[in-house]
């Protein structure tokens, strides 16, 4: 078939040398799907080790391994991780080593998705690292019959002050083996931290700047088979007949199989098609289009956005099923002020569409590789879908090409293992980027009714908020026709709004697409409608929008909303350890606005925006300046975020999570929008689903950590909710147009 | 058909369909995979690699364009990762999910043969092309200037 001369992988490495510059990094991924890699783990250089935890392995040549069970998808957790664990354990950063874990419920939750990575496992993986310290100051004390508490760990060795002796980590590999695994530990002052809070480089750097970073669709079997799979437009479809004929005759182009039909609800499972599977990428691509198949669309075959928005701004502005009361909202006011707010259907768009590979063995087991944020399910999913124990699923885990929630939902993964099996040799099922925008699992399109009530003096006396979109329960569950309280918990719930009578309603809405997460959820269009409905009062009121904002947030203080008796999930924490803290919304207001320079002389034509909302446990605030000329060409000058998540470990991945929001969120506020006809989902590409390019990027974005010291929030999401309304409320100070809808590119504007 | 060319600097020979894009030929036929798709229809630069010098989006250009020609992708820039704009990329912490910045690296190293020290709007003009969903643009500009101030 093929041939290259000289150039196999290993001659490739052997000439680039290893990582070098540090830690060794993302090539451990190969060691099954590509033997002629790096050789890694305990075996490669080291003749014993001891493993304190599922997280760390103490290697007698010194190095510490130390297992990421997180997801990298671009938020550093790579980097971050191992800098708790490392810190803990007083290891040097240049003797460890980061292995990616696969997935196994032996790490705990390794669901990368919320934001969670560190405010959920802050302490475990602290608690990792000093317990494995201690473990390490027992085989010293051991070693050297001495008490333990008169041994110090310090710089990857333990010392004994009174004797003089040291011992290094590696050393102590022979004695610590068979020692009891200490359980817990005490945690090191926050003023010893080495790591944990410094800006450290990420570990996967050479990998990302010279290709060999490996995701998911890098994986290489030999024998392999790169299947193409033709969807039903429309979810829930199933094929009516098809003919191959044409798609056999491609060159290259080794099978052709009829997918299991969908489920509904639809889950994580399979929503059938039709698989080309060739000996290349292209010829997979190119028998698929050679596909002739007729579809009968089903239930949702009929599904029209355009028809779809009016129901829901209907249902937004007809009263649902409450949510939070608070007094009495529809107190008579001296006036009143209302408003609806639409945003449209997204997907999430990762650089790397979804991709995974598998192979089913002789035995019947399965092994995989993909880029899946949640390795676990993902694993339960292969499976089910195979009919076999999870015991029998090796999951991988690669770099992700980004996920944005999308790689949440491992159906590109059955797909790869179902076709395994049908095959009998391994393949990779890559989705194509029309793949992944038409057949993804959408973020809901969404309508908010609002409306307020003022005294003669412009105090807010009351708050109506209306939200209608189509469930993500509905994805997993029959009979869904609306929001649930754990979505109307992010970003509505916990309206910080100092408001004496408040009323949240949740509205109808039925799902007629695969409906999931996208980053920062629903929180994206409640900050939207909230953050820009807020900025109308300043408005009609006649005061200072920064000011204003202010105002509304009130004094500092913890809200509670149950006792308005709203179900308010608070991201799965308990509000005594992260309260909806208005004091702390206000303070990063107040430094967004000073690092902007608000109230300034602004040039002819500009105008600032600000915005402020608690998502995942943070709180973000951010300014846009825009101008926008005759043309309607609306320009984004600058961003200025400042975020509180409390604790930070790697500030240097926080400020660049803040800079890649503002990107995410001009993307979604400027162009980004879904529209469906006939069930199927119009757009396909970046052309007609249009991302934020260079160009467009604002000259800077500027961004800033309010120094905390409160338990860690989450950072990926945070940043993403202000961004949108910022924009929107810039461009009325700039143009003194009120726009309501999201993508701006309806409202005319490039 | 087998497709002659230069890959990296070492001679290849690839036997496939003249049609098939390049992407596909250094992807699945050489087993590069430092090159990445990303739309198949030269919109993101995910792709980008230099053919004969110039930065072209693989995924729309015929694997028959290389015959003869010198083809760089993102392995072949260097032996050790050190090319100035790579450098700068790791000085920068550019990166956040990576997936995209072998084609960013690429259309770089272009644009700073072209122009050595090129001003923003130079930037934008050419890097438009490449887009990063995790939003690192402000880093590769700085990035940019930063490697053209160490190449000069």
């Amino acid at each position: 078939m093929s041939e290259l001369r000289k150039i196999s992988r290993r001659e490739f490495m052997k000439r680039t040398g290893k990582a070098g510059g540090g830690l060794v990094f993302a090539l451990t991924f190969a060691t099954a799907c590509q033997p002629d890699e790096l050789t890694v783990g305990p075996a490669a250089k080291a003749s014993s080790s001891v493993a304190p935890n599922v997280y760390v392995n103490i290697r007698n040549d010194g190095i510490v391994e130390i297992y990421c069970h997180r997801s990298e998808m671009g938020q550093g957790i790579r980097t971050s991780l191992p800098q708790v664990i490392a810190d803990e354990l007083e290891a040097d950063w240049d003797k460890v080593e980061v292995i990616q874990a696969i997935g196994h419920e032996k790490y705990g939750d390794q669901n990368t998705d919320g934001s969670t990575s560190i405010r959920n496992h802050f302490d475990l993986l602290r608690n990792a690292g000093a317990t494995a310290r201690d473990m390490m100051i027992a085989a010293a004390a051991t070693m050297w019959a001495v008490p333990a508490d008169e041994c110090v760990a310090r710089e990857h060795a333990v010392h004994h002050e009174g004797s003089g002796k040291s011992a290094g980590y590696g050393e102590l590999v022979e004695t610590a083996d068979g020692m009891p695994q200490p359980e817990s530990a005490t945690f090191k002052a926050r003023e010893d931290y080495r790591y944990i809070g410094k800006p450290m480089d990420t570990i996967d750097g050479l990998a990302f700047t010279t290709g060999r970073a490996m995701y998911g669709t890098d994986t290489v079997l030999p024998n392999m088979l790169y299947a193409s799979i033709e969807r039903c437009p429309a979810v829930g479809g199933t094929v009516t007949s098809f003919d191959d004929a044409a798609a056999r005759a491609v060159a290259g182009v080794v099978d052709v199989i009829r997918m299991p039909e969908p489920t509904s609800p639809p889950v994580f499972n399979i929503q059938g098609g039709i698989a080309v599977l060739a000996s290349n990428s292209w010829s997979a691509t190119e028998g698929r289009k050679a596909l002739r198949i007729e579809w009968d669309r089903g239930v949702n075959g009929e599904h029209e956005s355009v028809a779809y928005k009016e129901a829901l701004i209907a249902s937004a502005s007809a009263p649902g099923t409450t949510a939070l009361a608070r007094g009495d909202a529809d107190i008579d006011t001296h006036s009143q002020h209302e408003a609806v707010y639409y945003t449209p259907y997204l997907a999430q768009a990762p650089m790397e569409p979804p991709a995974a590979t598998a192979i089913v063995n002789d035995d019947g087991s399965c092994e995989v590789w993909a880029s899946t944020q949640d390795p676990q399910t993902a694993r339960n999913t292969v499976a089910a879908t195979l009919g076999i124990e999870k015991e029998l699923v090796t999951m991988n885990v690669t770099l992700l090409g980004g996920g944005f929630g999308r790689k949440s939902k491992p159906d590109f993964i059955a797909e790869a293992a179902w076709l395994a099996r049908e095959t009998g040799r391994p393949v990779m099922v890559a989705w194509s980027r029309e793949d992944d925008i038409r057949h993804g699992y959408f973020h809901s399109v969404a309508a908010q009714y609002f409306r307020a009530g003022m005294d003669a003096d412009g105090t807010t006396q009351s708050w109506l908020q209306r939200s209608s979109f189509p469930s993500i329960s509905s994805t997993f569950a029959p009979g869904v026709t609306g929001p649930s309280d754990n979505e109307l918990s992010l970003g509505a719930l916990d309206a910080p709004w100092n408001v004496p009578n408040m009323r949240i309603e949740a509205c109808d809405a039925k799902a007629h697409l695969r409906i999931g997460w996208l980053r920062s959820v629903c929180n994206v269009f409640h900050a939207f409608g909230a953050c820009s409905f807020v900025d109308e009062l300043a408005h009609v009121k006649g005061v200072d929008p920064k000011q204003h904002l202010l105002e509304m947030i009130g004094p500092a203080r913890k809200i509670d909303p149950a006792d308005d008796d709203a179900k308010f999930a608070n991201y799965g924490h308990d509000l005594a350890k992260h309260p909806v803290d208005t004091g702390r919304l206000s303070g990063v207001t107040e430094k967004v606005a000073d690092m902007a320079g608000w109230g300034r002389e602004l040039a002819e034509g500009h105008g600032l925006g600000i915005a402020v909302h608690r998502s995942f446990l943070s709180y973000v605030a951010a300014v846009a300046e825009v101008s926008v000329d005759e043309g309607g060409k609306l320009v984004v000058h600058e961003l200025w975020l400042a975020i509180d998540a409390g604790t930070v470990v790697n500030p240097d991945r926080v400020h660049s999570q803040l800079e890649g929001a503002g990107i995410f969120g001009m993307s979604l506020a400027m162009h980004g929008e879904l529209t469906t006809k006939n069930g199927a989902v119009v757009e396909g590409n970046f052309d007609s689903y249009p991302m934020i390019r260079m160009n467009e990027s604002p000259a800077e974005i500027h961004t800033h950590i309010m120094e905390s010291d409160a338990p860690p929030g989450g950072v990926g999401e945070p940043g993403v909710p202000p961004v949108a309304p910022a924009i929107v409320n810039a461009y009325f100070a700039a143009a003194g147009k009120r726009l309501r809808e999201l993508p701006l590119r309806n409202a005319g504007l490039t | 058909m087998a497709i002659e060319f230069e890959l990296n600097g070492e001679s290849v020979s690839l036997d496939v369909d003249a049609a098939m894009p390049l992407l596909w030929a250094i992807r699945d036929v050489a087993g590069l995979t430092g090159t990445k798709y990303g739309c198949g229809k030269a919109l993101c630069g995910s792709c980008t690699v230099h053919v004969d010098g110039q930065p072209m989006r693989s995924c729309v250009v015929p694997a028959s364009v290389a015959e003869g020609a010198k083809v760089t992708t993102i392995e072949g820039l260097t032996e050790d990762g050190d090319h100035p704009v790579q450098v700068a990329w790791r000085e920068l912490n550019v990166a956040q999910c990576g997936y995209c910045q072998s084609g960013q690296i690429m259309s770089a190293v272009a644009l700073l043969e072209r122009i050595p020290n090129p001003s923003d709007a130079d930037i934008d003009e050419a890097m438009s092309g490449n887009i990063c969903r995790c939003g690192t643009y402000t880093r590769i500009r700085k990035a940019i200037h930063r490697a053209a101030g160490e190449k000069s």
